[in-house]
């Protein structure tokens, strides 16, 4: 029988990053997130692991681009606040096409804000947080496994288009526990080896790494190229997850934590009788258009739940079938926001239609 | 009686031949000269990753024949620091100006030094911001009139100009801290010295070493080269004293 351990999503992290050979983690101490600087902190010894608490989340970033330009697995971690300091380095390290994990253990804003789980930091993460027009790649768990699991697969994704990777978690994923079934990390093996990392000449040509062009023609160019990877993401790299979704009359699409309470939802709905599918985004960059486009075909009514005002909802609305009603609910994060299984019931009696 | 010549004076190995964006006047490629003889005093051309800043400097990769990363602005001793914690056994270097380590960096600079990051740190002082178009700058001195300050550094309101080697001297992380000045042929003698001095305490595995050189600003200060050359001696040593102030190497 395979192990199964009961521990914190934002321990699954942790758990995950040391599994896929992550050796270098630099951060800076947030609430809800600080379980991972905690954990990691004290596993890497064991592994001969690189901890560095840095003086600031503006550091942390930088650190991490440094340890990835010379070909590192490496991550940050931090929550709302922590991340809008990073967006500078973030942006640097999409411009010099560096891979690395930034995870994102949402808390509520704007500003200060407070400690709930949020998802208020969608549009950050998906358009580009930073200056100058750029993605990346952003995987949204919904259980402690998926916390462990997209760990994995946000390094190889990241290190295979040379795309920064976030995990989007929020303070219910990251701070409760439930069964996680840790399983050895299997890299996918096809991995483009590191030819562009800095190591010291050592009778090779010069490598830069860098994300300034000015050369007449360069900058554009280099934007173009980084388009295309953002197409190949969407083109080979959707994830997400359907289910109910034949004899559909609604569908509801939700994210993360919320998709948790929209299955309960979904679950309740279907004792009455009605009849409710679920398609959950697991990528929300690249996000699943077709998915919805294709199941949109068929189920005209869409029901979008968020822990924000409206967020997704525009993705969604971007990607569905023209004839398709999208129906938006969501609440701003905050103590006590977080809305009940009977709450989205509610929703879904109001807006299904057989 | 033996006629075989002896070269005593060559193109450094680690700088490319390539000519300089450089402003006639400006001292910038003097230091990276510097840099350069330094890392072939110690044959570690090969094995060496500069860490380039936002300024007049962000170039270097393309006078370094070395491995370069760019860091965003003032961040370089943070991405040095990833650097160097990835390759402990290479030499690693940030070459940056006063506005880029003195003010937009100074958080990074003081705690990668305070953190004893094993990398050499070449802080060009040339009191202004170059690339922007001559600015006041943190090292901006009193009553200098920059397009910023058009009436003068008026420190009652725009603080002091700060003296980094000396504040990083304070500090236990750091190994090596000293001041030079490219601006006569004894300073530069002096100043090869002492960053050779910068590089070998990274070679010896000795920790953090850091040297400021005050450099003329021709184009932003207005002046010919050469009246730029005179005001580095009459008006930045003066307040920006040359020296030593930290060798915990010293017997």
């Amino acid at each position: 029988m395979q192990k199964r351990l009961l521990v914190k999503g934002n321990e699954a992290v942790a758990m995950g990053a040391i599994e896929a050979g992550c050796r270098y983690y630099f951060g800076y101490p947030i609430t809800p997130q600080s379980d991972i600087p905690e954990y990691i902190s004290r596993e890497f010894p064991n592994v001969g692991g690189v901890f560095i608490q840095a003086e600031s989340e503006i550091a942390s970033i930088n650190m991490l681009l440094g340890a990835s330009a010379c070909g590192a697995r490496a991550m940050t971690s931090s929550s709302s606040p922590g991340i809008s300091l990073k967006q500078e380095g973030i942006s640097y390290m999409a411009g010099s096409e560096l891979p690395g994990l930034i995870v994102n253990i949402c808390r509520s804003g704007p500003g200060l804000g407070g400690i709930d789980a949020s998802q208020a930091d969608y549009f950050q993460a998906v358009k580009g947080g930073g200056h100058g027009g750029y993605h990346i790649i952003v995987l949204a768990p919904d259980s402690v496994q998926e916390m462990y699991d997209l760990t994995m697969l946000a390094f190889d994704l990241s290190d295979r288009y040379r795309v920064p990777a976030m995990l989007l978690g929020d303070s219910v994923i990251g701070q409760m526990k439930e069964a996680l079934t840790p399983h050895p990390y299997i890299s996918p093996g096809d991995l483009p080896a590191k030819d562009w990392a800095v190591s010291g000449k050592d009778g090779r040509p010069q490598r830069v790494v860098k994300s300034l062009f000015l050369g007449d023609g360069e900058l554009e160019e280099h934007n173009w190229k980084l388009h295309r990877k953002y197409q190949e993401l969407k083109d080979k790299e959707v994830r997400y997850e359907a289910s109910d979704l034949d004899d559909a009359q609604l569908v509801v699409t939700a994210f993360g934590s919320t998709a948790r309470i929209a299955k309960t939802a979904i679950r309740m709905a279907r004792e009455e009788g009605l009849k409710v599918g679920l398609l959950r985004p697991i990528s929300l960059f690249p996000f699943p258009e077709k998915a919805f486009l294709e199941t949109t075909s068929k189920v005209k009514r869409v029901l979008c739940v968020e822990l924000n005002t409206g967020q997704m909802v525009e993705d969604v609305r971007l990607s569905v079938a023209r004839d398709a009603d999208v129906f938006f609910y969501g609440r701003p994060p905050g103590a006590g926001s977080l809305p009940t299984p009977e709450e989205l019931l509610a929703q879904i009696r109001k807006h299904y239609k057989d | 009686m033996s006629t075989e010549m002896k070269q005593v004076f060559s193109h450094p190995d680690s700088l490319k031949d390539v000519q300089t964006h450089f402003c006639p006047g400006c001292q910038h490629g003097t230091t990276h000269r510097l840099v350069a003889d330094a890392m072939d005093a110690f044959g570690v051309q090969d094995r060496t990753i500069g860490v380039a800043s936002v300024g007049c400097s962000v170039f270097l990769y393309g006078y370094f024949d070395i491995d370069v990363v760019e860091a965003p602005h003032g961040r370089a001793p943070a991405v040095a620091t990833g650097v160097k914690r990835v390759h402990q056994d290479k030499i690693v270097f940030t070459y940056q100006g006063d506005g880029d380590l003195a003010a937009i960096g100074t958080s990074e600079i003081i705690h990668a030094a305070n953190r004893g990051e094993g990398m050499t740190v070449i802080f060009v002082n040339n009191t202004t911001y170059g690339m922007t178009g001559g600015q006041m700058a943190p090292t901006t001195l009193p009553s200098q009139k920059t397009s910023t300050s058009p009436y003068g550094r008026n420190v009652s309101t725009d603080g002091y100009p700060i003296r980094m080697a000396e504040l990083l001297s304070n500090l236990e992380g750091v190994t090596y801290s000293a001041r030079v000045a490219v601006n006569s042929p004894k300073n530069i003698l002096q100043a090869a010295r002492v960053v050779k001095k910068a590089f070998e305490v990274q070679v010896k595995g000795q920790g953090f070493s850091f040297v400021e050189v005050l450099s003329a600003c021709p184009t932003n200060w207005g002046m010919n080269p050469l009246k730029a050359n005179a005001r580095v001696e009459s008006e930045m040593i003066p307040y920006f004293p040359l020296g030593t102030f930290k060798d915990s190497t010293a017997a």
